[in-house]
Formats: structure tokens, C-alpha cells, sequence
């Protein structure tokens, strides 16, 4: 049991004796950090195309659709397909773009959606770098996004993309305090930012009991971070067709659509770490945990998505300014009171 | 330990900006390359594009950079303060309400001013 609960740490470390019989030790952490993030690609690569495959049969059964059903069993080859025909595209930079930062532009949007993993515990041990500000480190990465989506957007040179772009920048940064805020209350319990730490304090009971306000803060800013329905006011098919990447083509565009269910993901996954006790489970093993709990986080995603309609733009950011950041405020002083030893010392005098 | 956490990052912050840039290569390998003044044109609904796209954009947005640039330090301060409170007891707790009530006093005069209605 513990050979399977630990079989990725296992190989790893496996490997790292082997090589280290040849090669010095620095070079061999610099080669398991390239296998390790090697191995991590190609999970996160299968696994955006099952997340696009499961949104549009979830969405098409909601819908009393069939969905994709013609490739492979149960459509399963659709995502690959997919990808197959994106890379045959013509790639299209129209002549009054500003090439290099339209270039330019999904490689921050890919790159920064990635990185967000670089501290995302898939099980004991299994994280790329366990650093001492993890949580912090997540949510900075993930906030560079936006500057990828304001280049794309701009650099496109068109009405379409420049309106998604600035909406884009306009909810991301509204919603971030929220989001930012919510989190503050998870790292008061545990008194450490670092993701393994976080995990091990919810050994007992799940972070979610104590913090049910801040996990639906979360879950909301979430989604509005990651543009997903309700909040896709920056994609926005019917009004300005797509957005920030209307322009782009091809593999351009694919990239786009990457980082866009990674982010998706990584949201989810910083939620199961943060207030569903990460990869902590009983008799399964703690990679199966941790993957049960973000899909699950994620089928809830395609679910309103399927159930909500787009909110108004000015809902959206009277929303972020006028209940969720007082809100998030009042999660911060009720965790604060709540850790206080004469709250304890009352409610143990009333248990009496 | 030889490689800090930080080489580890530093290490993946290279792949992943490759990862970006592999799918394209390989798209470079196989799509073809036609292109013509009526595909390279702006896309507007299949009209010519009319007036500059580059132009001054609403004020409103600028608002709430500034209200968020605000907000976004407070929150940088309030990180340090949520590692250590285990550890300051009460007087931390009425230093920071004082510190949030001070900003928010800020978030309800931007409130009051409208500078929160989206317009």
C-alpha cells in the first residue's frame, strides 16, 4: 500500500540514485526537475483534453444532447482531432497588428497559466517546488496572466479585441482582491503560505468547515478570474464575438484554449488544496484523492455553466466591489475573533 | 538539497515559456502559407474596418485601476500579518481592524462618488 501510495516519489528518487552513480549531484537535480516537469506536461496536456471532452458531453447531456460522438469511443478522440486540425491551420497575423507583442501575447497567457503548478502538491511529496510562500508565489503567477490577455488584445488592433482585452483586464483586477482576501482567512488557521503545510493542517477536519464563506468567495472570484460562465463577459460570443483572441488563428489559438481550461484546473485544484484537504483521503491513494476532488470542483465549473446565464458588465464589477470584498473583509475579522483565546475560553465556558 | 526550490522554478519557468513556443514550431512544420490583403485585413464583420482601433478608452477603467492598486497593496500587508497572528494575539487583531477600517472608509467614499457604477 505504501509502494502505491508513494510510486511517483518512488521512481524519482530511484532514478536520482542511478544517475547520481554517473553524473554530479547538481546535475542530476537539474535532470529529475526536467524529467519531473517533463512527466507533469504531458499529464496536464491529456488532461485539458479530457476537461474539454467531459464540458461538452456534460454540457451536451445537460442540453439533452449527445455531444461529440463520432471519434473514437464515446467521442473520446474529439480533443485530439481537435488539435490534429488546429495544426494544419493557416496562421493568420493581420497586417495592422503589432507582431511582436501579438506574438508574444499567448505565450505569457500559456506560460504564466502553467507556472501556477510549480507549487501544487499532487500528492505527499509530489510537488515541483514546495515553497515557503507557495500560496502566494500561485496567485501572483496566476495574476501576470492578465497582462498577456491586455498585449493580445491591444496588439490585435481591433474594436473586438481591444473591448475584450480591457474588460478582461477590468474583472480580472476587480476580482483578484476578493479572491486574494478570501485566501487570507486559510492562511490565518494554518500560519504558513507554504501549499504541504496547508495539506497537513487539514489532516483533521477540512478547511472548508471552518471557512465556508471564504471557499464561496473563493469559488466565485475563481470563476470570474478564469472568465469562465457567468463571468465570460470577456469572451462574450454574442457581443464581441471572442474577445481578446478574435484575431488569432491556428495554433495561436489553441494555445489560447490551453491555458485557458489549465487555468481553469489549476482554480479548481488551488481550492481542493486550500479547503478540501488537498491530496488527504482515506484507503485511495493520495494522487487519485487529489485528482477525485478536482474534477469533481470542475464538474461543478461545467455545471453553471450549463445552468447560469452571462451577468451584465456592471453587475459584475458592482458585484466584486459592493458584496464580495466587504464580505471577504468580514470572513478576515471573524477568522480573526474566532482565533482569539478568549472566544475559545467562551465557548468552552458555555459548553459547561 | 542542491538545487534551491527556486532553482526548481526557475527551471520550469523555461519549459513552460518553451511550451508555448513548441506548438507553434511544429505548426510552422506543417500549415501552409497563402496569404492575401483580404484574409490579413482586421475582422468586423466582414466590413472595412472604420476609424483607428488604438484610441482613448473609457475613463471608468482607469477608476478602478486606482481603487485596485490600493486595495492590492493592502493585501500584500495583510499576508505577512495572517502568517504571524497565531502568534500577536489580540493587539493584532485591533491594529489590523483599525489599519481595513481605514481603507474601507477610502472604498465607501469611491462607493459614494460613483466611482464604482460602471457607466
Amino acid at each position: 500500500m505504501e509502494v502505491i501510495n508513494n510510486i511517483f516519489v518512488i521512481i524519482r528518487d530511484v532514478i536520482a540514485v542511478m544517475l547520481g552513480f554517473f553524473l554530479p549531484p547538481t546535475l542530476v537535480e537539474a535532470i529529475i526537475a526536467v524529467l519531473v516537469i517533463s512527466v507533469f506536461l504531458g499529464f496536464m496536456t491529456v488532461n485539458v483534453m479530457m476537461q474539454v471532452w467531459a464540458e461538452r458531453k456534460t454540457i451536451a447531456y445537460m442540453q439533452d444532447r449527445f455531444g461529440p460522438n463520432r471519434v473514437g469511443p464515446f467521442g473520446l478522440m474529439q480533443s485530439v482531432a481537435d488539435a490534429v486540425k488546429l495544426l494544419t491551420k493557416e496562421d493568420i497575423i493581420p497586417t495592422h497588428a503589432d507582431k511582436w507583442v501579438f506574438r508574444l501575447g499567448p505565450i505569457i497567457v500559456v506560460s504564466t497559466a502553467l507556472m501556477v503548478y510549480g507549487v501544487m502538491p499532487f500528492g505527499d511529496g509530489m510537488v515541483i517546488a514546495d515553497l515557503n510562500i507557495g500560496i502566494l508565489f500561485a496567485i501572483s503567477i496566476a495574476s501576470i496572466g492578465t497582462i498577456g490577455f491586455l498585449m493580445s488584445g491591444w496588439s490585435s488592433n481591433n474594436k473586438y479585441a481591444l473591448l475584450g482585452a480591457m474588460r478582461a483586464v477590468a474583472q480580472m483586477v476587480s476580482y483578484e482582491i476578493p479572491l486574494v482576501l478570501s485566501i487570507i482567512g486559510v492562511v490565518m488557521l494554518v500560519g504558513s503560505l507554504q501549499m504541504s503545510e496547508i495539506v497537513k493542517a487539514q489532516s483533521g477536519l477540512w478547511f472548508v468547515i471552518w471557512q465556508p464563506l471564504g471557499f464561496v468567495i473563493f469559488f466565485i472570484a475563481g470563476l470570474a478570474e478564469i472568465n469562465r460562465t457567468p463571468f465570460d463577459m470577456v469572451e462574450a460570443d454574442s457581443e464581441i464575438v471572442a474577445g481578446y483572441f478574435i484575431e488569432y488563428s491556428g495554433m495561436r489559438f489553441a494555445v489560447f484554449y490551453l491555458a485557458e481550461y489549465m487555468s481553469a484546473f489549476a482554480s479548481a485544484a488551488i481550492a481542493v488544496t486550500l479547503f478540501f484537504g488537498g491530496w488527504q483521503g482515506p484507503l485511495l491513494p493520495p494522487y487519485i484523492w487529489f485528482l477525485l476532488k478536482v474534477w469533481l470542483i470542475f464538474f461543478v465549473m461545467i455545471w453553471i455553466r450549463a445552468t447560469l446565464p452571462r451577468v451584465r458588465v456592471d453587475q459584475l464589477m458592482g458585484f466584486a466591489w459592493k458584496v464580495l470584498i466587504p464580505l471577504a473583509l468580514l470572513n478576515i475579522f471573524l477568522t480573526g475573533a474566532i482565533l482569539q483565546p478568549w472566544y475559545q475560553g467562551l465557548v468552552q465556558g458555555l459548553a459547561k | 538539497m542542491l538545487l534551491t526550490q527556486y532553482g526548481y522554478i526557475a527551471i520550469f519557468l523555461i519549459i513552460a515559456i518553451a511550451f508555448g513556443i513548441l506548438p507553434l514550431v511544429i505548426a510552422l512544420a506543417i500549415r501552409p502559407k497563402k496569404p492575401n490583403p483580404v484574409k490579413l485585413s482586421t475582422y468586423e464583420c466582414g466590413l472595412e474596418t472604420v476609424g483607428p482601433s488604438w484610441i482613448q478608452f473609457h475613463v471608468g477603467f482607469y477608476l478602478y485601476a486606482l481603487v485596485f492598486v490600493i486595495f492590492d497593496v493592502e493585501t500584500v500587508f495583510l499576508y505577512p500579518w495572517a502568517v504571524a497572528y497565531g502568534k500577536l494575539g489580540l493587539f493584532a487583531l485591533i491594529e489590523m481592524f483599525i489599519f481595513v477600517i481605514l481603507l474601507v472608509v477610502g472604498l465607501v467614499y469611491a462607493w459614494r462618488k460613483r466611482a464604482l457604477e460602471w457607466k
